[in-house]
């Protein structure tokens, strides 16, 4: 099935892949003791107190939980929008 | 000095614990060490049948950290193999029959008589797993290639570590290279990818295990299974010996030939 993939240029990743990258999903929240649901909350929460200072780009907004071997790290990547008054 | 303390461990039930402890427990003994393998289930005894030495059990663990008996009474000799001992789990007992502080004594009484104590810890994070961890010297964790396998282990090596008791290493059992080949399992590079901590070895799905402890004869007694040679392998790790990985990989490659033999021989 994997070679058949490959071969015909599937785009449907092996259940290998899939597990490998629904264990890292999971475990960077067990690991933090962060849902899903408390991430989206912390952002909101990043999102109300950056803006009372800056203006800023919440679709380009990316907050992750990434890791680097058993280090985690909460990264914020947060454009922010032309400091000067538009008009 | 004394012996080492090792326990294995793991997180998730049925991933291999038990059969890790009764092969590594022989495979150390037949290099010659001193070996006592202690069954730290209690409650739910299970590495005397594994090791075929349930016939012969009078006295457990709890019996022992009450005082109901000595040491002495309650270490059973394994007739097979020169310098193996097991001591077995209360059966009738709970977790609660015993706190960290038995284990440790226990151990403490142990040590100058044996190279190495190896304790079968309870699957589970709770007191059984806390027992089990607190005399280790050094912590295996077991896991096989499966999401939910793999999440518990790395549960039990965050706890370990803050335990002080890290880094622990682990031991991937049931890998099946074929599955791997064709993209269906995780991979041993992609298990240490996500766990982060250090290998010590990998062993096969093999159909031996199920037969060995059928018998109650621990696998790296008899033939040389694939298993039997992992587990021998990785015995010889835990001496300090290097020993490399085994080939896993060298199926694969007459697949298309296994399979019409499978085909000729279900026709």
């Amino acid at each position: 099935m994997g070679l058949f993939n490959r071969l015909f240029g599937s785009q449907r990743p092996t259940s290998r892949e899939v597990a490998k990258s629904r264990l890292q999903l999971v475990l960077v929240h067990d690991r933090v003791d962060l849902s899903p649901q408390k991430m989206q909350t912390l952002k909101d929460e990043l999102i109300s107190t950056i803006s009372k200072y800056v203006e800023i780009d919440v679709e380009g907004m990316q907050v992750n939980l990434t890791q680097n071997g058993r280090q985690c790290r909460l990264t914020a990547d947060i454009p922010i929008l032309s400091a000067r008054p538009k008009r | 000095m004394g012996a080492t303390v090792i326990t294995i461990t793991s997180g998730k039930g049925g991933v291999g614990k038990t059969t890790a402890t009764a092969n590594l427990s022989a495979a150390l003994a037949m290099k010659g060490k001193r070996v006592v393998a202690i069954d730290a289930d209690i409650g739910l005894r299970n590495l005397d049948v594994v090791m075929g030495l349930e016939n012969r059990i009078v006295y457990d663990l709890v019996n022992v950290v009450e005082g109901a008996c000595r040491m002495r009474q309650a270490l059973i000799k394994d007739k097979r193999i020169e310098n193996l001992y097991m001591i077995p789990a209360a059966q009738s007992r709970d977790k609660s029959a015993i706190r960290p502080q038995d284990m440790i004594d226990v151990c403490d009484q142990l040590r100058p008589e044996f190279d190495f104590i190896l304790i079968d810890s309870p699957a589970g994070i709770e007191q059984g797993f806390r027992n089990a961890i607190a005399p280790a010297d050094r912590i295996c964790i077991i896991t096989t290639p499966e999401v939910s396998a793999v999440r518990d282990a790395d549960r039990v090596v965050g706890l370990i570590e803050a335990e002080g008791k890290g880094p622990a290493s682990l031991i991937l059992n049931r890998l099946r290279p074929q599955m791997v080949h064709r993209g269906d399992m995780l991979d041993t590079a992609d298990v240490l990818d996500v766990l982060a901590i250090e290998l010590l070895g990998i062993v096969p799905e093999d159909e031996d295990i199920i037969v060995s402890t059928n018998r109650g004869i621990p696998v790296v007694m008899e033939n040389k299974s694939r298993a039997g040679q992992a587990f021998c392998n990785i015995a010889a790790r835990l001496l300090g010996e290097d020993v490399p990985l085994m080939d896993l990989e060298e199926k694969p490659s007459s697949s298309w030939l296994s399979k019409i033999a499978g085909l000729v021989r279900r026709g």
